[in-house]
C-alpha cells in the first residue's frame, strides 16, 4: 500500500442536505490511485448522493471535493469538460440511451469528445464492447433487447469508452444472479488491472466486497464511519458496522471466500 | 495494490512527452511518444519490411494505442510467423493482450452492405407485420365486443365507478376545447363561404353551407380527431405505464381480466360520450357560423334559424351522429390495444403512444370515407 501517495479523489468536510434533512455532514474521504474502493452503507445514507457530488451532478452545500487535485466545483466549463473525460460513470441498470444500439452507446462519448474517423471509432467501440464480455450479436442490439446483466455490461463499456482513470460504478451487481454477479466482479478486476483503473464502487454485495475491493468505506451517521480493508473493518465494534460485517449474510460470504482460498 | 499507469494526469492533459511517431530502423518498426486515442488517427504504417515491433520508447498508451500496436502486428504477421513486440512493460503487455483478445473479426465490415434484395425483404416483412397487426386488432375488437355483450347479461361485472370516471375525463373535461374548436370552424366556414358566395349574390346559401358541412362532416370528424389526440393517447399512456410496471400481469394472476377492468370502461365511456361531444360541436359550430354570417353578411340570427330549419334535412344531423359511436369504438380500441402492446421499456411507451394517435386518426378518416360511400349509395 502506498499510503503517502497523493489521493486521486479527496473529499473534505462535505456537507449536503435536502430540505431540512442532512445527508452528509463533515464527510472526509480519500481514494488512492489504482485501488478499488467499495462504498457501503444502509439505505438512505447517501452513497449515490456522494457519487453524484463527486462527478458534479449534485452541488455540495459545503466542503470541498478534489479529483486529480482539481476542485470539481470551482472549475470553468472547459476545465470540467477536461475532467469529465478522465472519469467514467456507470449508473444502476446501465442508463443506456434507448434510441441507440449498444455500440452506438459506447461511441457516443467518443463522438462528443474526440474527432476520430468513423471506422476507427467503430473499431475501438467494438473492442470495448467485446472487452466487457458482450458477443458480436449484442453490438447492434438496442438496450430494450438486452437482459439486465447485459445492460450493465454495456453501461460499463460506455463508462470505459474514453479510457478513463477513474470509473464510478453504482451497484453494478444489484439484480444479477450470483453467477452473473461473480462474473461481473471478475470483469471489474480484470479491466481494472488491464486499464489501470481506479474504481469507486457503490455496492451492497458482500461477495463483491470480499472478492474485489482493496478498501471499504462505511457511510453512516452522515460521514465515513470507518474505512479500511475487510480485515480491519471486521474488527470495528460500532454496532451497525459490526452487524453489517458479522451478520448471517456476511458470515456466509466470508466463509465462501475462505473455502475458495483453501482450494 | 497500486498500479501506476504510464499516463499520469499531467501526461494525459498534454505537455510532457512527444507526440506519437513511427519509423523504420533496420528491419525494426519503432513506435515512440504518446500512443493515445487522439494521436493514433494520424499514424499510418503497414509495417512492410519490418520483422519486429519496438515499443520501448512509447511513453503513454491507452486502449486505442494498444489496438494500433496489435493491428500493425496483425497486418505484419498476415499468416506468417508472429511478429514479436519488444520493449513492452507489464502494463502495456497486459493491455495489448486484452485488446488482442477482443479485436473485431476481419470479415465484420463486409457484412453490413445492404442490397436491393434486403430492401425488398424489409418491405415484405413490414407488409406481413402490418397484416398481422390488422388481424390482431380485429381479434382484440372481438374480445372487447364479447366482454361488452357478456356485460349485457351480467351487468354487475361492469365497473361503474371506473366508467363514470372515464366519462368525466374524456367527455366533460373535453367540452371546452371541443366547443371552442367547433365555434372557430363555424366562423371560418362562414367567412370563407361568404367571400365566395357574394360573387354570385347568393350570400344566404351560406346557411346551407355551414349547416351541411358542420352537421354532416366537420363537427363529428374534428371532434373525433381531438378526442383521439386527447384521450386515445391518454389511454395508451395510462395502460402502457401499467403494463410497464407489471400491473397488468399482476391483475391476471389475481384472476382479474384486464379487458373487463381496463378496456371496457374506457371504450364504453368513449362510445357514450363522443356523440354528446359531437352534438356540442354541431351546436357551437352553428353558433359560430351564425355569428359570422350576421357580422359579415348581415344575415340575422332569426333568418339563419328559419333557413336552417326549413332547408336542412334532419338526416344531415343524423348522418353525423350515426358515425360518432363507430369513431369512438375505433379510438378506444386502438388506444387500449397499443397500450397493452407496450413492453418493458420507456421507449416503446412513447413510440406506441404516437402510433396510437396516428393510427386512430387515420382509421377515423378511413371510416369516414367508407361512411360517405355507403350513405351515397343508399341516398341520404
Amino acid at each position: 500500500m502506498m499510503d503517502d501517495a497523493e489521493p486521486i479523489i479527496r473529499v473534505r468536510g462535505l456537507t449536503k442536505g435536502f430540505g431540512r434533512h442532512l445527508v452528509h455532514e463533515g464527510l472526509d474521504l480519500d481514494v488512492r490511485r489504482g485501488e478499488i474502493i467499495g462504498i457501503v452503507g444502509g439505505s438512505g445514507t447517501g452513497k449515490s448522493v456522494l457519487l453524484r457530488q463527486i462527478v458534479g451532478l449534485l452541488k455540495p452545500d459545503g466542503g470541498s471535493i478534489e479529483v486529480f487535485g482539481q476542485s470539481v466545483e470551482g472549475t470553468s466549463p472547459d476545465q470540467y469538460k477536461q475532467l469529465r473525460r478522465r472519469w467514467g460513470v456507470m449508473f444502476q441498470d446501465g442508463a443506456l440511451f434507448s434510441s441507440l444500439t449498444v455500440r452506438q452507446n459506447v461511441e457516443a462519448p467518443m463522438r462528443e469528445q474526440l474527432a476520430l474517423p468513423d471506422d476507427l471509432r467503430e473499431t475501438l467501440a467494438g473492442i470495448k464492447v467485446r472487452m466487457v464480455g458482450l458477443d458480436e450479436d449484442a453490438q447492434t442490439k438496442f438496450p430494450s433487447e438486452l437482459s439486465g446483466g447485459m445492460r450493465k455490461r454495456a453501461g460499463f463499456a460506455r463508462a470505459i469508452a474514453l479510457d478513463p482513470e477513474i470509473v464510478f460504478l453504482d451497484e453494478p451487481t444489484a439484480g444479477l444472479d450470483p453467477i452473473a454477479a461473480a462474473e461481473f466482479d471478475t470483469l471489474i478486476r480484470q479491466l481494472q488491472a488491464a486499464l489501470g483503473l481506479t474504481v469507486f464502487l457503490v455496492t451492497h454485495d458482500l461477495d463483491s466486497l470480499h472478492a474485489i475491493c482493496d478498501r471499504i468505506a462505511v457511510l453512516a451517521e452522515k460521514k465515513v464511519l470507518a474505512i479500511g480493508t475487510m480485515a480491519e473493518l471486521m474488527k470495528v465494534d460500532h454496532p451497525w458496522v459490526h452487524e453489517y460485517f458479522h451478520g448471517p449474510r456476511a458470515r456466509a460470504a466470508s466463509e465462501t471466500e475462505r473455502a475458495e482460498k483453501v482450494q | 495494490m497500486v498500479q501506476q499507469r504510464g499516463d499520469t494526469p499531467e501526461g494525459r492533459s498534454g505537455g510532457e512527452g512527444a507526440d506519437a511517431a513511427v519509423s523504420l530502423e533496420d528491419g525494426r518498426l519503432v513506435l515512440s511518444g504518446r500512443l493515445l486515442v487522439d494521436t493514433i488517427a494520424t499514424l499510418k504504417h503497414d509495417g512492410q519490411g519490418a520483422e519486429e515491433i519496438d515499443i520501448a520508447q512509447v511513453s503513454h498508451m491507452d486502449t486505442a494505442g494498444a489496438w494500433y500496436v496489435a493491428d500493425v502486428q496483425r497486418r505484419m504477421t498476415d499468416g506468417k510467423e508472429e511478429v514479436p513486440i519488444l520493449g513492452a512493460d507489464d502494463m502495456q503487455q497486459q493491455l495489448i493482450e486484452v485488446v488482442r483478445r477482443n479485436m473485431p473479426p476481419e470479415d465484420a465490415a463486409a457484412a453490413r452492405h445492404v442490397s436491393l434484395l434486403d430492401r425488398v425483404e424489409a418491405l415484405g416483412r413490414k407488409t406481413a407485420a402490418g397484416a398481422g397487426k390488422a388481424v390482431e386488432l380485429t381479434g382484440f375488437l372481438g374480445q372487447v365486443m364479447a366482454a361488452l355483450s357478456s356485460m349485457v347479461i351480467h351487468p354487475r361485472r361492469l365497473r361503474l365507478t371506473s366508467l363514470v370516471h372515464h366519462m368525466q375525463e374524456v367527455g366533460w373535461n373535453a367540452i371546452p376545447i371541443v366547443a371552442l374548436m367547433s365555434l372557430l370552424i363555424g366562423v371560418v366556414l362562414a367567412f370563407q363561404g361568404s367571400v365566395q358566395l357574394r360573387q354570385f349574390g347568393a350570400e344566404v346559401f351560406v346557411v346551407d353551407l355551414i349547416a351541411i358541412s358542420v352537421l354532416r362532416e366537420l363537427g363529428i370528424l374534428l371532434t373525433a380527431i381531438i378526442v383521439a389526440g386527447r384521450s386515445g393517447s391518454a389511454y395508451t399512456a395510462a395502460i402502457g405505464s401499467m403494463k410497464m410496471r407489471e400491473e397488468v400481469d399482476a391483475m391476471r394472476t389475481l384472476g382479474l381480466d384486464p379487458i373487463d377492468i381496463l378496456v371496457v370502461p374506457r371504450v364504453l365511456a368513449l362510445v357514450l360520450m363522443l356523440p354528446v361531444l359531437g352534438l356540442i360541436a354541431d351546436l357551437s359550430g352553428l353558433v359560430g357560423g351564425a355569428l359570422m354570417s350576421w357580422i359579415e353578411l348581415g344575415v340575422s340570427p332569426a333568418v339563419f334559424q328559419a333557413r336552417l330549419i326549413s332547408d336542412t334535412d334532419v338526416w344531415h344531423f343524423l348522418v353525423g351522429m350515426i358515425k360518432a359511436p363507430f369513431f369512438a369504438m375505433i379510438i378506444g380500441i386502438i388506444g387500449c390495444y397499443e397500450g397493452l402492446k407496450v413492453g418493458g421499456d420507456a421507449e416503446s411507451l412513447g413510440r406506441l403512444t404516437s402510433t396510437s394517435v396516428v393510427l386512430s386518426i387515420f382509421m377515423v378518416i378511413v371510416a369516414d370515407a367508407v361512411f360517405s360511400v355507403v350513405f351515397a349509395l343508399i341516398g341520404i
